[in-house]
């Protein structure tokens, strides 16, 4: 079986987006301290649930961004192929 | 193969692309027409012809109001709260761009319910938003600051005579639109590469399950995308206006 240049190359591509999807572990962690803080804020003032359930959910949505890229960069490497010439 | 980022064609029964309908030339540049754009008018005109029913319905109000007027009152008191709340005393100005984003992006991101591909899971259309964003903020900022305050603004670290931090919060402003319209786009694109393998893959099998997933991919996470949208665009145009008061 002969292995050509395109194929080396997607074959990098697809070790590569699965590596890029790694970027999720921060999101993740950075997550769940929102999500641990938010309840604990909850459970010293409960009648602010509501004011601290929406900040908690925008800082949760911009922390997922960095997530993000690294989901975008593997769609990129494993359906646009740009490094295919 | 490649004719936008995102357009080609994949696997066999997995389908998440956009599609080109029909393509013309305009200045020597191929432009195509695709899927996105016919759900982009088909949410438009769901919208149109909403607010024209509104509108007539309004238009003879009732001191007791019924049910369609109810539901139209709560949806404004609820959405100018939101603008109120963040914005305080700019609200009035910028209440009507950001509902009318709001509802529009809402509705697009809802729109995977109904077969339609998600119109803001595509680049062109977040980035577009982005922009809108971007040339608001920056609007506001040179009416209502003076240069040197802007100057003295993008120095900010160091004293305004020195300006070595100049460049990196240049690229900070560039980055606003981008990371903006990119949170959007890749939280729905993952909603529905996520809903195209499920039906794509698990075709045998998938029977009312993938509803549940519906109701996270499109109706949780479209309506926390809209909202942290809406909230960003209100939080940056309110800082563009500087600390006067």
């Amino acid at each position: 079986m002969n292995i050509t240049g395109e194929d080396l190359i997607l074959a990098c591509s697809a070790i590569g987006a699965g590596l890029a999807v790694i970027a999720g572990i921060g999101p993740g962690i950075g997550q769940g301290i929102a999500a641990g803080y938010g309840a604990s804020a909850v459970g010293r003032n409960p009648g602010a649930q509501g004011k601290i359930m929406s900040t908690m959910l925008l800082g949760q949505a911009v922390a997922e961004t960095t997530g993000l890229y690294g989901l975008l960069v593997a769609m990129l490497l494993l359906f646009v192929k740009p490094l295919v010439g | 193969m490649n004719e936008a980022i995102l357009m080609s064609a994949s696997a066999d029964n997995i389908d998440f692309m956009i599609h080109g309908l029909y393509s013309f030339e305009l200045f020597g540049q191929e432009v195509w027409i695709t899927t996105s754009h016919v759900c982009i008018a088909i949410v438009m005109m769901v919208l149109v012809i909403f607010s024209i029913i509104a509108n007539r319905k309004l238009a003879h109000a009732t001191e007791v109001p019924d049910t369609f007027q109810n539901v139209l009152e709560l949806m404004v008191e609820k959405l100018s709260g939101i603008v109120e709340g963040n914005m305080g005393s700019h609200a009035p100005k910028f209440t009507n761009y950001i509902c009318t984003i709001f509802v529009f992006i809402l509705v697009s991101n809802i729109s995977g319910l109904f077969g339609l591909r998600p119109p803001t899971a595509d680049y062109g259309t977040t980035f577009a938003l982005g922009i809108i964003t971007f040339a608001l903020i920056h609007i506001t900022k040179w009416r209502n600051q003076s240069f040197k305050q802007i100057w003295t603004d993008m120095c900010s670290p160091l004293p305004p005579w020195f300006p070595l931090w100049l460049p990196i919060n240049l690229i900070s402003e560039i980055a606003v639109p981008i990371s903006l319209s990119l949170r959007l786009f890749a939280n729905v694109l993952s909603g529905t590469v996520m809903m195209a393998l499920v039906y794509g893959l698990l075709a045998k099998i998938a029977y009312v399950w993938p509803a549940v997933l519906h109701v996270y991919f499109d109706l949780f996470s479209g309506a926390i995308q809209t909202y942290v949208f809406c909230m960003l665009t209100m939080t940056y145009i309110t800082q563009s206006y500087g600390d006067e008061e």
